[in-house]
């Protein structure tokens, strides 16, 4: 799948002026409230028309403003999954999940229903009404609409937003299950670094109604100066990461990488499974020489590839550990009395318990 | 309890009046439909003249909106005279007069209550419906028209009611004819202008009382269990 969107829009004072292509199974609009993420996203839906530009999925002209060329919403065949859910009041679970189907072509129908309610889990909901479910259970419904309509491509609008950290975690992994099982794409949008992070393969980042950078996840989200200054924190790298036992007596994992091995809290997966963890670039710390007697599990030798500080107290060093890429933010006074300079060997320090379910997830 | 009979021209005028209210609101169900949708959702020239003109017969006193009817609807009336010789509808001293005018008068609170929830669908709604690959004839045949079907029972027992009691446009324009156009109200008040009516005045009163008590139930109880469906479980 590949989507190109090539958008100028001017609604009152603000200037959508965006361009941007993609072909990632994820591809995630990141950026602050107000930065034009949701009306990109209403565009490639057919909910808002553009005034200038053009909108290609797969090859297929959705939006040419030129050419005049603009497709009605429900000729799209985009599922959008909205940040409100908006599941039809006046029907049941199973008939909000039918709606859709309804519409689609015979032939082009290739969702499963009772398949697409096993993956969300939304089973016993059937015969409920949306008044009674839970926020979680509700978005949860909500994905499932979207899916059995068999859609191209599948919107979402921050649709964890809304949601306690508890529900966000319990929707999370079906959102995974929706990228990794599926091969419908997703765009998802987001201003949550740590919901980027987790599920995204590709990276769109929104800034003032522009495209401030886009590619890979990995690359942009060890790029602190991309991230919004609440959420640097949050900046870090990925690490792809291989189940090669269970420590039960401890309830740790225990994980190979390029860099070397890991323990991380208890990941229920089997030996071989794939698992992608955020790095968290204020988690890790680095030593000149192999630290003994600490308590951090994990300790793994790597170089200094490079050292960024945008003049504040910390600065941001990118490593390199057999492979894995890796972030660690110190202080610029650390950096000095450690000599630290690019092609200088370390140790680089993380502790497991720095990692929950916010930061771990399943690489498909 | 022999004076609660009923004689046969009060059976008349009683059979006559819901048979008016009926096809009064049942006919103009649509055009209230239509009208309030264009006026909750559309924005076009001439809207406010649009309402104006839908909202006269509220304002208006009733023997002005009957003329009125009278001189357009009549048989010589410009309309009147091109239905009858076209389609052979006749209104004028018909009971098909009656519920014209009681349509003209209660079409304003039909309008009303069905564009009041009309404006409280949420549109986001039919948005998401329109995603999922309705069209717009569809988004509102299975989401605009279920949420808004309290405000169209309300409206029709609105309607009803005032068709029921409507008397001065409909006097005015179809007169007063024992068995064609001599509805509840106009036989009460003719009962009121003979000696000895007094009886008769108030056995059709109890018959009113009741009609309208039952058509308020009737929609109370749909209501709720429409509404029921809706609420949070």
């Amino acid at each position: 799948m590949t989507l190109s969107v090539r958008i100028r829009h001017k609604q009152g004072d603000f200037l959508l002026d965006a361009a941007f292509e993609s072909s990632g199974r994820l591809t995630a609009l990141f950026g602050p409230s107000g930065s034009g993420k949701t009306s990109l996203i209403n565009m490639i839906g057919g909910l808002v028309r553009p005034r200038e530009g053009r909108i290609v999925v797969d090859g297929r002209v959705l939006v040419d403003a030129d050419k005049r060329v603009f497709v009605p919403k429900h000729r799209r065949r985009i599922g959008y999954v909205f940040q409100d859910a908006r599941l039809f009041p006046h029907m049941t679970v199973a008939q909000n999940l039918g709606y859709g189907r309804f519409f689609t072509p015979a032939a082009e129908r290739y969702a499963d229903f009772s398949a697409v309610v096993d993956l969300l889990g939304i089973g016993h909901l059937l015969a409920r009404r949306p008044a009674s479910l839970s926020g979680g259970e509700k978005q949860r419904v909500a994905i499932g609409r979207a899916l059995i309509a068999s859609p191209k491509l599948i919107l979402m609008d921050e649709p964890l937003a809304s949601l306690d950290d508890a529900r966000k975690a319990e929707i999370m992994p079906y959102i995974e299950r929706l990228r990794d099982e599926t091969k419908i794409p997703i765009v998802y949008v987001s201003h949550s670094v740590g919901e980027v992070a987790r599920l995204a393969t590709g990276v769109v980042v929104l800034s003032a109604g522009t495209v401030a950078a886009s590619g890979p996840a990995a690359d942009i989200l060890s790029r602190f100066d991309l991230l919004p200054e609440d959420q640097r924190g949050e900046a870090g790298a990925m690490v792809d990461l291989t189940v090669a036992g269970q420590e039960e007596a401890f309830g740790l994992t225990v994980l190979h990488a390029a860099g070397g091995e890991w323990r991380l809290p208890r990941v229920d997966a089997p030996v071989g499974a794939k698992i992608r963890a955020r790095v968290r670039a204020r988690d890790v710390m680095l030593s000149l020489e192999r630290p003994q007697g600490i308590s951090a599990l994990n300790v793994l030798a790597g170089t200094i590839t490079g050292i960024s500080a945008d003049g504040g107290p910390d600065a941001l060093i990118s490593l390199d550990c057999g492979g894995d890429r890796l972030a660690a933010r110190v202080t610029r006074r650390s950096v000095e009395t450690l000599g630290l300079q690019p092609g200088r060997p370390v140790f680089v320090v993380v502790k497991a318990v720095t990692f929950d379910r916010g930061n771990m997830g399943t690489a498909g | 309890m022999e004076w609660l009979d009923l004689s046969p021209d009060e059976w008349n005028a009683v059979r006559l009046s819901i048979r008016v209210s009926v096809w009064a609101t049942v006919v103009a169900l649509p055009f209230g439909i239509a009208i309030a949708f264009l006026l909750a959702r559309r924005d076009f020239w001439g809207k406010s003249l649009l309402n104006g003109i839908v909202h006269l017969p509220l304002i208006l006193p009733p023997v002005v909106t009957g003329y009125l009817l009278l001189i357009t609807f009549g048989r010589r009336g410009p309309v009147g005279a091109f239905l009858a010789d076209n389609f052979g509808i006749v209104f004028s001293f018909r009971w098909t007069g009656a519920a014209l005018a009681c349509g003209v008068m209660a079409f304003p609170l039909m309008v009303r209550a069905i564009r009041l929830s009309i404006e409280a669908v949420d549109k986001k709604l039919e948005a998401a419906a329109g995603t999922l690959g309705a069209n717009p004839a569809w988004v509102f045949s299975t989401i605009t028209l279920p949420l808004i079907f309290p405000g169209i029972i309300a409206g029709m027992i609105l309607s009803f009611a005032k068709a029921m009691g409507e008397f001065g446009a409909t006097i005015t324009f179809v007169s007063n004819i024992p068995g064609e156009t001599q509805t509840l109200p106009s036989a009460i008040y003719t009962f009121t202008q003979v000696p000895g009516g007094d009886l008769g005045a108030l056995r059709l009163t109890l018959v009113s009382i009741v009609i309208a008590m039952i058509a308020l139930v009737a929609s109370e109880l749909l209501a709720r269990r429409v509404s029921r469906r809706l609420e949070i479980e």
